[in-house]
């Protein structure tokens, strides 16, 4: 045993407790500085660029946009040529069904199954992460890369709106005007609601990544079933389904444009995301804290 | 062979008893194939222990089992005195590990490799994070390439780093899965240095590979695996001499020195031109009597020896067959 004193005096101190969240740090920088998140969050920053110069050439000759061609087009971009701010939850409307939770997808499917095809997975076992630890490791970064993806939308909404439109007091849905100030904290809070509508998407990407050892086969899996959640979501018949599936309050957060704020379907979406973060979440760790690494 | 002469003997044995000793350790894989069977192995402290067997030999999953990556279908394991997988999280820190080959993130740079294995080590403190990185790549002598991608390097260069990162923080017991693969002689050289190094600082390698010499050259213990089952383990030097080494006659006259040796009692006579080899004779035989026979008979000689046996003929002596790849 005398070996053993010598290498915990080799080490110095007894470990802190503080010390466990030093992988969670080296996680949210290696994701945030690859490439492909930079690119993915690059997409997602330029979405609002693009709606905002659409608009403002389609409104050059002074009509309102979506008019000339009837009915249709992105929740509140009628309003964006009125106030710029309208173009952040109007961004946020178009890149919400698809895009954020794309990104999302290829972030939490890769999270586990890239490490394993990379075969770094053994080594960060047998450093020893814990499964345990490493899986709620994975889970935060991908929650805070909601976080980031949904920001980076709205920030890019926001200068490009303050850019190209006036800015200045708010119309809410139901008719009232709210300051300016208000406004932005309104915006705030909808990003934020935006960002934990995909969380329970976000618990299916990590629970698929724990089941397949191919990065590329966890990340095509995941988005295939958002899509396909996505299709049953929008057919009428199977509407006994929808209150179930997880996109589908999503587009609830137009509700705290309302004055007064309108909470009951916020809330139901945000209950619906927790109930699939638990489940997804227990099967996630079912899965990976008893599987064979052979990788 | 006279290679005996460079291997270390332990000489800082501190660890009392087994670091490695496992009960009936059993694998089969859902498939029904079985991996590993019933394997009792032991490896004494402070030893360099090879591991051997040919691919598909089960020496891989043995050590995934030790790590705690794959579960046991039967059987249990101690690492340092601790079950595991139970008490991995315990004791793993104290073990540095190469499996099967390093695994890198080709985007982060050596160094920040090494920085994400350290940071995923709970017990590793922070603040001296960057010191142990900077003192594990020196040690495998990357240091100058510490700041390149590391999918610009070579298969050399992703080995050392594999190993820099089983060397990250003062460890009782190395595991080298086929350390020296991809290494040009010079790195194998440099990895056998290392290894008896730290074996003299007291820590216990165990070394699996499938080349003979290799095990031969550094080890001082050894244990043969094949078709998932361990044939035999013990000191390196004992194995060897399980096997009989061989009688081997170099001359002209072949013909005449096969029938002195057979009337003298040695068997497994063969020629091959102008070389007579055969079964080395019992101890009790003076090797000079036998060659003053030859002479007496008239046979010339040009050399006349007894070849030491090598770990390879003790594994053929052992499986009865050739080192192959189990099928």
């Amino acid at each position: 045993m005398l070996q053993a004193e010598a290498a915990v005096a080799g080490s110095g101190r007894a470990p802190s407790p503080l010390w466990t969240f030093g992988i969670l740090r080296s996680e949210l920088t290696t994701t945030l500085r690859r490439w492909r998140t930079l690119a993915l969050l690059g997409v997602l920053a330029a979405v609002p660029v693009l709606i905002g110069i659409a608009v403002r050439i389609e409104t050059n000759d002074g009509s309102s946009p979506g008019q000339g061609g009837g009915e249709g087009g992105p929740a509140f971009l009628s309003q964006v040529t009125n106030n710029g701010l309208f173009l952040v939850f109007a961004a946020l409307a178009v890149t919400l069904p698809v895009f954020l939770p794309m990104a999302v997808g290829v972030v939490a499917g890769d999270s586990v199954a890239g490490e394993a095809s990379a075969g770094t997975l053994r080594y960060l076992l047998v450093a020893p992460a814990g499964r345990t630890r490493l899986l709620l490791t994975k889970y935060a970064s991908v929650l805070v890369f909601c976080l980031v993806a949904t920001l980076v939308v709205a920030l890019s909404a926001l200068a490009v709106g303050a850019l190209l439109f006036p800015v200045g007091e708010v119309t809410t849905i139901s008719g009232t005007r709210i300051g300016f100030g208000e406004g932005l904290l309104r915006a705030g809070l909808i990003a934020v609601v935006v960002a934990a509508s995909l969380t329970g998407f976000a618990a299916v990407g990590l629970f698929v990544s724990t089941l397949t050892g191919s990065g590329i086969a966890a990340m095509a899996a995941t988005v295939g079933l958002l899509i396909t959640v996505q299709i049953v979501d929008g057919i009428p018949q199977l509407s006994a389904l929808h209150p179930y599936l997880f996109p589908h309050y999503w587009m609830s957060y137009a509700d705290l444009l309302r004055a007064p704020v309108y909470w009951d379907e916020v809330v139901k979406n945000l209950g619906l995301q927790g109930l699939y973060a638990v489940v997804f979440g227990s099967a996630a760790w079912a899965r990976f804290t008893a599987k064979d690494i052979t990788a | 062979m006279t290679e005996s002469g460079t291997v270390i003997e332990p000489t800082a044995v501190t660890e009392p008893g087994a670091v490695i000793e496992t009960r009936g350790l059993t694998k089969r894989y859902r498939g029904g194939q079985l991996a590993v069977d019933g394997l009792d192995l032991s490896v004494p402290g402070g030893s360099i222990f090879g591991f051997l067997g040919p691919n598909g030999s089960g020496k891989t999953t043995t050590i995934r089992m030790l790590m705690g990556l794959i579960e046991a279908t039967s059987g249990s394991a101690q690492l340092l005195g601790h079950p595991v997988p139970g008490a991995a999280r315990t004791v793993l820190p104290q073990v540095g590990a190469l499996i099967e080959g390093p695994a890198l993130y080709g985007f982060l740079s050596g160094r920040d490799n090494l920085l994400r294995y350290d940071s995923a080590d709970p017990t590793a403190d922070p603040r001296t994070r960057r010191a142990r990185v900077g003192q594990a790549l020196d040690r495998v002598g990357l240091a100058a390439a510490a700041g390149k991608k590391a999918r610009a390097y070579s298969l050399g260069m992703k080995q050392r780093l594999g190993l820099a990162a089983a060397l990250l923080q003062p460890r009782r017991l190395l595991v080298l899965d086929e350390p020296t693969n991809g290494l040009d002689p010079q790195g194998m050289r440099e990895i056998r240095a290392l290894v008896r190094e730290l074996a003299a600082d007291g820590t216990t390698v165990f070394l699996s590979s499938h080349l003979l010499d290799e095990i031969e050259q550094v080890c001082t213990h050894a244990a043969v695996m094949a078709r998932g089952r361990l044939i035999t383990q013990g000191p390196v030097a004992e194995l060897a001499a399980g096997a009989r080494g061989r009688l081997a006659v170099t001359t002209p006259d072949p013909g005449e020195a096969v029938r002195v040796l057979a009337e003298l009692g040695i068997t497994g006579i063969t020629v091959d031109g102008d070389r007579v080899s055969a079964e080395a004779p019992p101890g009790d035989v003076e090797l000079a009597d036998l060659s003053a026979a030859l002479v007496h008979a008239g046979v010339r000689l040009r050399s006349f020896g007894v070849q030491r046996a090598s770990l390879e003929d003790a594994f053929v002596a052992l499986t009865g067959e050739g080192f192959d790849v189990a099928g």
